[in-house]
């Protein structure tokens, strides 16, 4: 199966940290009024996943790559923009009519300590959804189906009747990709699934979701701050800062040529075994708070191709001759 | 079965109980006390509850100690001629009904509203909170004194009698169910935001499931500690409201109504009435508090035990 799996067009999620009522009321100019705080995690993010591919979204700590990849998942309900899985919109359906879409989609967390219940044995973490979604399926299917997935992704199923605080983080790991493919699903949101492994681990673990993908044709959305793995994983990356989409393109051509500055700013800051450190672009500032974007492009006050244009308007994804996105004036106006 | 004694025996709760004097102490007191009070018929020499077997030309015999003493009434007889020991023995029965009871109530209320309010948060917990608040700002004495003036208004004092125990559940469970819903939700709002709540509900889970079959199970120890403090404070409570006249009545009397009966006779030299049923209270009661102490430091091992 090809073609396009999921949709995303004009994502926003915000949230309001504002607290309750009365810490909403401010006073100001002579006057009480109440003012919402809005962290704007997510603005006008829009990209498509195809069947079978890994597109991986990279950016640094509070980008909002995981806000992003959770709201997909329905973890969070978005602001506004739509979210469709083949063609269907699954953004504002409730708990029943998206059942059907929650066995396509599975999601793999970060943290492999907190993401098993710690009173629940294995089996018992497995065999749940897969009841839960196929409630038809009797005692040896089921067995069948949890020594399969175990099998596959290098667990002896002799494991399961065991406890999660037994085994290490990268079984543990396992295990929740297990967790995940139990109910064979198409497309996985891998949440920074190896940051909290060790590195010889976290070979493994990549290399098992490659294999899976091969295996069963699933379609990853790869939320990573590791840009050597992602180059090695993905078939296509995303570039986020503050919240919006910035470059987006294949990843060998990405990686090749950076066009947009922060995109530059990034590749150039991968350690490298040779040369010396003066091919590091450095970028004046810190990242501003999502609380209060800058005007125009957010990447505006870091960048050193900023012009009079760039501080007013707002960039638009546009699509470059070799298939690429950029979102930024600088390269749409050939002066990048 | 088999492997889950095995599962126990290789505890962690185990090798703290093994090494543990006092919770030794404490669980062989309390499973003595609380076998005696459920074979109460077999245990006792005399049915309180008979007047047949009463004598009022027996009362106030001291214990067998005493030399006024007499050996068929081991602990003395009260104002009414029953025997001390048997009274005793079946009112620790009524107290442990009531304070097992009541603590059930409350932990059914406390847990549901509890993990609900957690888990959902919003107004919902805000609603339930203000009401926990609510609660416990006025005293559980308060409402037992107007509630039983009222129920003893509605139905006689004669008939208050056979209602006195689920009326004494009532009042003390209904009460203390903040205890348990303030501590449940502070675990709910630890664990809600964990990622394996969050794998649940990609997997499509209903939240009334979540909250059961996920969370739940992660709460149960702080529910466990509270349970035994709050069984002990139930047996303690029940005997207040006793004492004041406001629980169990004198023909069916609970460790709480037998230190008031003897109250009466402390200045004439009769202290055993009241003594003898009191200590009896301080025992189960210690017993039950020490056990918690122990479950409180098995389970959180972070408090340091001096």
């Amino acid at each position: 199966m090809s073609g396009v799996l999921l949709s995303v067009k004009n994502l926003y999620k915000h949230f309001d940290i504002s607290g309750g009522m009365l810490d909403q009321i401010k006073f100001s100019r002579g006057k009480f009024h109440r003012k919402k705080t809005l962290v704007k995690a997510v603005n006008n993010i829009s990209f498509e996943l195809e069947a079978g591919e890994t597109f991986s979204v990279v950016g640094e700590s509070g980008c909002g790559k995981s806000t992003l990849g959770r709201t997909i998942m329905g973890l969070y309900p978005p602001n506004a923009g739509e979210i469709r899985y083949r063609g269907d919109r699954i953004d504002s359906l409730d708990h029943k009519q998206l059942l059907p879409y929650r066995k396509k989609m599975q999601m793999v967390f970060q943290d492999p300590y907190a993401s098993l219940n710690p009173r629940k044995t294995i089996q018992q973490a497995l065999e749940d959804p897969l009841r839960y979604h196929s409630p038809q399926l009797n005692n040896g299917e089921v067995k069948d189906r949890i020594d399969e997935v175990m099998l596959q992704v290098g667990s002896d199923p002799q494991w399961i009747s065991r406890m999660p605080h037994e085994f290490s983080g990268g079984q543990r790991q396992r295990i929740s990709i297990a967790r995940a493919l139990i109910i064979d699903p198409e497309f996985i949101v891998a949440d920074e699934p190896i940051s909290a492994l060790d590195v010889s681990i976290q070979a493994q673990i990549l290399n098992l979701m490659m294999d899976l993908q091969q295996q069963r044709n699933l379609a990853y959305l790869f939320i990573a701050h590791d840009l050597s793995v992602v180059e090695h994983l993905s078939d296509r990356v995303g570039v986020m800062y503050l919240g919006t989409m910035c470059e987006l393109s294949e990843t060998g051509i990405l990686f090749e040529q950076p066009r947009h500055p922060y995109t530059q700013a990034l590749m150039s800051a991968i350690p490298k075994l040779e040369g010396g450190a003066s091919s590091h672009t450095r970028l004046k500032g810190e990242v501003p708070t999502p609380i209060n974007l800058p005007r125009g492009c957010v990447f505006h006050g870091r960048c050193p191709y900023v012009n009079r244009r760039c501080i007013d308007e707002v960039p638009q994804l546009c699509t470059l001759d070799d298939g690429r996105q950029v979102a930024c004036h600088g390269v749409e106006e050939g002066r990048i | 079965m088999m492997k889950a004694l095995g599962n126990f025996k290789d505890s962690f709760l185990w090798y703290s109980f093994k090494r543990d004097k006092i919770a030794i102490i404490s669980l062989l007191v309390l499973v003595l006390l609380v076998l005696i009070a459920v074979f109460a018929p077999l245990v006792a020499p005399y049915n309180p509850y008979d007047p047949e077997t009463i004598d009022i030309m027996n009362s106030e015999i001291p214990p067998v100690w005493d030399e006024a003493g007499e050996g068929a009434f081991l602990l003395g007889t009260d104002s009414q001629g029953r025997d001390m020991l048997s009274t005793m023995i079946y009112g620790m029965r009524v107290s442990i009904i009531i304070g097992l009871g009541a603590v059930a109530l409350q932990a059914f209320l406390g847990v549901l509203i509890g993990l609900f309010a957690g888990y959902h948060g919003g107004r919902l917990d805000s609603f339930f909170m203000r009401a926990a608040d609510v609660q416990l700002s006025f005293s559980y004495l308060m409402v037992a004194i107007f509630m039983s003036a009222v129920l003893q208004a509605l139905v006689g004092v004669a008939r208050f009698g056979d209602i006195a125990v689920p009326f004494l559940i009532l009042v003390i469970g209904f009460s203390q169910w903040p205890q348990y819903a303030r501590t449940v939700r502070a675990s709910v709002l630890a664990e809600r935001n964990k990622e394996y709540v969050e794998a649940a509900r990609v997997a499509g889970f209903t939240s009334t499931r979540i909250i059961l079959k996920q969370i739940f199970p992660n709460t149960l120890s702080p529910i466990l500690v509270l349970s035994t403090i709050q069984v002990a404070n139930a047996v303690m409570s029940e005997a207040a409201l006793s004492f004041l006249g406001l629980g169990m009545p004198i023909d069916r009397p609970s460790l709480g109504s037998l230190i008031n009966s003897g109250f009466e006779f402390i200045f004439s030299g009769a202290w055993w009435i009241t003594a003898l049923p009191g200590l009896l209270l301080v025992i189960l009661v210690l017993s039950i508090n020490m056990l918690g102490d122990f479950l409180r430091d098995v389970f959180n091992p972070k408090l340091y035990k001096g």
